[in-house]
C-alpha cells in the first residue's frame, strides 16, 4: 500500500491531529450539530456512527471548509481552522457522500485535474493518475467519460480523487453506502490498508458492523450530539461479563419465564419474542439443567443460541434507539454492511 | 507556484470543457453578425455608419459573451457539486475565482474583436486609436465578467442566473449609450446610466473609434476599474455568505 499513501510523512506525536471543541451548527430551526467535541489522534481510524440526519455530513463539511460553524473551534494539525479552513486543506483528502467529479471529463482527466488543484507538476499528476486507476481496476474505464460510470465505479474514482495528493488525513463520508457487496468489501479493505500505512481516517457510516470492524474509536452521533465515544474494545467492555442465552421453546410465556427465574436465581429471564426466552446472567449459563427443567414441564427446547455481543447492543443501550433505524436504510441500499 | 499550476489547470479545463466547444465558437461569430446586420437595416444607412455602431456592437458582444458563460462555469458547477471540489482545494478564494472567470474574460475580449474584423472588411479603421481600444475592451470584459459572476453567485439555480442576467443585460443595451448617446435618454434615466460600468467603457470606445467621447478618459478608466474591483469583491463576499453555509 505504500503506493497509495506516503507512510514516511511526519506525524506529530501525541498531539491530536484533529481537535474539535463545542462545534454547533443550525440550519434555521434545525439543529444539525449541538456542541460536539472530539479528538482524533494521528494515524487513527475514527468513526462517526449515526442514523440519517444525525449531523455526520454537516460535521465533515465544517471540518473541511464547505460549511461554517455557528460556534466552536477546530484545530487540524495544530492549525486553527475555525476561521480559516484553508489553513489545513492541503493536508486533507475528501471523499463526499455524493460524487462531485466532472461528468464530461474522462476518469483520467478528472484525476489529473484534481491533482493540479493541489499544485502537482504535470509528470507527477499523470503518473499518480495512472497508478490510482490501476489500483482501482479502472485503467480501461479511465479513458471514458465519468458521466457514464456505474455507481460503484463512480465511488471508486471519487475515492481515488480524494487520495490523489497523498493526504495525511482522509475524510470518507459513507464510502460503502449504495454499492454492491463486492465493491463495498474492496473499499473496506482499502480503508484498512490506508489505515495500516499511517493515514488518519475520519469515517462516517450508519453500518454498525462496518464501524466495529474498521474503526479504532467510534463516536455515536444522534440528533447532532455525541452520545458516546470510545475505543471499540472499551465500548464492548461493559458487555464482556454478561452472558446471554436464547432458548426457543414452543408456547413459551411469561408464566414459564417466572418459573424459570425462580428455579435458577442469579439471572434474568424474559420472553424476548414469540416462542423465545432470553436469559441473562453475570456468570456462564449452563444449558443442560435448563433443558431438563423444561422437559420436566413437558416443554421441548427446539433451539438454543448464545449470541455474541456486538456494538449493536451497545448502541441500543446507549441511545435507546432501535437498531432498525440504522438497518432500514441498510436494506434499502444494495450494499449492506457485510 | 503550486497555486499557479492550479490556476492554469482550472482555466484550461474551462476552456476545453466550455469555451472551445463548437456551439460556443459559432455563437461568438453569429452574435456580432446579427447585431451588426440588425443595426444596418434599422438605421437604413450605408457603410459610412459602420464606425458609429461599432462601439455598441463590440460592447454588446462582450456583455452577452461573458455573462452567459458564468451561469455555466459557476452556477451550474455549484449546482452539480463539482464546484465544491474547487472550494475544498487549498487555493485562496480570490485566485480560484480569477481562474474561474479568466476564461470568460478572454472569451469576451475575443468576442469584441469579431465585429472589429468585420468592420475592417467594410470600412477604413486607420483613424482608430488602438492604444485606447485595447485597454477599454479588456476593462469592459472584466466588468461584464464580474457582473456575470456577481449574478452567478447570488443565485443557486442556472435558470435564475440566466433570468437575472437578462434583467441587467437588456436595459444596459439602452442605458449605457451603446447605440444612442446617454444624453438623448430621458433626464430621469440618465443617473441610472452612470451607475452602470458599461457606460464608461462604451464612452471610451466611442472616443477611440470616432473621437466622440463625453467623459475624460482617465475618469472613465478609473471608474470602470473601480466597478471591476467592487463587483469582484462583492462576488467573493456572496460566495462566503451564500455558498459556504
Ligand atoms: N444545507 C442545509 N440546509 C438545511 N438543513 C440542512 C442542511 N444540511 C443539513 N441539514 C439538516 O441538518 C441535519 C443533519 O444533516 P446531515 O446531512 O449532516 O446528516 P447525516 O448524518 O449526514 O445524514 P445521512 O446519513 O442521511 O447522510 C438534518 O436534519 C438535515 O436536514
Ligand atoms: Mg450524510
Amino acid at each position: 500500500m505504500t503506493a497509495i499513501t506516503d507512510s514516511n510523512q511526519p506525524v506529530t506525536p501525541k498531539a491530536p491531529i484533529i481537535l474539535v471543541e463545542g462545534l454547533a451548527k443550525s440550519f434555521g430551526k434545525v439543529t444539525a450539530l449541538n456542541g460536539i467535541s472530539f479528538q482524533v489522534q494521528p494515524g487513527e481510524l475514527f468513526g462517526f456512527l449515526g442514523p440519517n440526519g444525525a449531523g455526520k455530513t454537516t460535521a465533515i463539511n465544517i471540518l473541511t471548509g464547505l460549511a461554517r460553524a455557528d460556534a466552536g473551534t477546530i484545530r487540524i494539525d495544530g492549525q486553527d481552522c475555525t476561521r480559516n479552513p484553508k489553513a489545513a486543506q492541503h493536508l486533507i483528502g475528501i471523499v463526499p457522500d455524493e460524487s462531485n467529479l466532472y461528468a464530461e471529463l474522462t476518469g483520467f482527466d478528472n484525476l489529473c485535474f484534481c491533482a493540479a488543484l493541489y499544485g502537482m507538476p504535470k509528470a507527477e499528476r499523470v503518473d499518480r493518475a495512472h497508478e490510482l486507476l490501476k489500483f482501482f481496476g479502472l485503467t480501461e474505464a479511465g479513458r471514458r467519460k465519468f458521466g457514464g460510470y456505474s455507481k460503484g465505479m463512480k465511488r471508486k474514482l471519487t475515492i481515488a480523487a480524494g487520495l490523489i495528493h497523498r493526504p495525511r488525513i482522509l475524510f470518507l463520508d459513507e464510502p460503502t453506502t449504495g454499492i454492491d457487496v463486492a465493491s463495498a468489501r474492496q473499499i473496506r479493505q482499502l480503508i484498512q490498508d490506508l489505515h495500516g500505512s499511517g493515514t488518519t481516517i475520519f469515517l462516517t457510516t450508519h453500518y454498525i458492523e462496518e464501524a466495529e470492524r474498521l474503526c479504532d474509536r467510534i463516536a455515536f452521533i444522534v440528533d447532532g450530539q455525541i452520545v458516546l465515544e470510545d475505543s471499540v474494545p472499551h465500548l464492548l467492555q461493559p458487555l464482556q461479563n454478561k452472558h446471554v442465552l436464547l432458548l426457543y421453546v414452543l408456547g413459551a410465556d411469561q408464566q414459564l419465564a417466572s418459573q424459570m427465574a425462580e428455579a435458577f436465581p442469579g439471572g434474568q429471564v424474559e420472553v424476548a419474542a414469540k416462542d423465545q426466552l432470553r436469559l441473562e446472567a453475570e456468570t456462564p449459563i449452563p444449558l443442560a439443567p435448563l433443558v431438563n427443567f423444561l422437559a420436566g414441564r413437558g416443554r421441548e427446547v427446539t433451539e438454543a443460541r448464545r449470541p455474541s455481543h456486538t456494538l449493536e447492543d451497545v448502541f441500543v443501550r446507549v441511545t435507546g434507539l432501535q437498531v432498525d433505524m440504522l438497518k432500514k436504510e441498510k436494506e434499502k441500499s444494495t450494499g449492506g454492511g457485510q | 507556484m503550486k497555486h499557479w499550476i492550479a490556476f492554469w489547470n482550472i482555466l484550461l479545463k474551462d476552456l476545453r470543457a466550455y469555451y472551445l466547444k463548437p456551439p460556443n465558437i459559432s455563437w461568438g461569430l453569429i452574435f456580432p453578425l446579427a447585431w451588426t446586420g440588425m443595426f444596418f437595416i434599422r438605421s437604413g444607412s450605408g457603410l459610412e455608419s459602420t464606425l458609429s455602431i461599432l462601439p455598441g456592437v463590440m460592447a454588446v458582444s462582450i456583455l452577452f459573451g461573458t455573462t452567459s458563460m458564468l451561469s455555466v462555469t459557476v452556477t451550474f458547477e455549484k449546482r452539480n457539486r463539482s464546484f465544491d471540489r474547487l472550494l475544498l482545494s487549498p487555493i485562496p478564494l480570490w485566485l480560484l475565482m480569477l481562474a474561474k472567470t479568466s476564461g470568460a474574460i478572454l472569451f469576451g475580449i475575443l468576442n469584441a474583436f469579431v465585429p472589429v474584423v468585420m468592420a475592417a472588411l467594410l470600412t477604413d479603421l486607420s483613424a482608430v486609436n488602438w492604444s485606447l481600444v485595447v485597454p477599454a475592451v479588456i476593462l469592459i470584459s472584466l466588468a461584464s465578467t464580474f457582473l456575470g459572476l456577481f449574478i452567478a453567485v447570488s443565485v443557486s439555480e442556472v435558470f435564475e442566473a440566466q433570468t437575472f442576467s437578462n434583467f441587467f443585460r437588456f436595459p444596459m443595451i439602452f442605458l449605457c449609450g451603446l447605440f444612442m448617446p446617454v444624453a438623448s435618454l430621458p433626464v430621469y434615466l440618465q443617473p441610472l446610466s452612470y451607475l452602470l460600468p458599461l457606460t464608461y467603457g462604451v464612452d471610451i470606445l466611442h472616443g477611440a473609434i470616432r473621437g466622440q467621447n463625453h467623459l475624460a478618459y482617465p475618469l472613465s478608466f478609473g471608474l470602470i476599474f473601480l466597478f471591476c474591483i467592487s463587483l469582484f469583491l462583492l462576488s467573493l463576499r456572496n460566495i462566503y455568505r451564500k455558498w459556504i453555509l
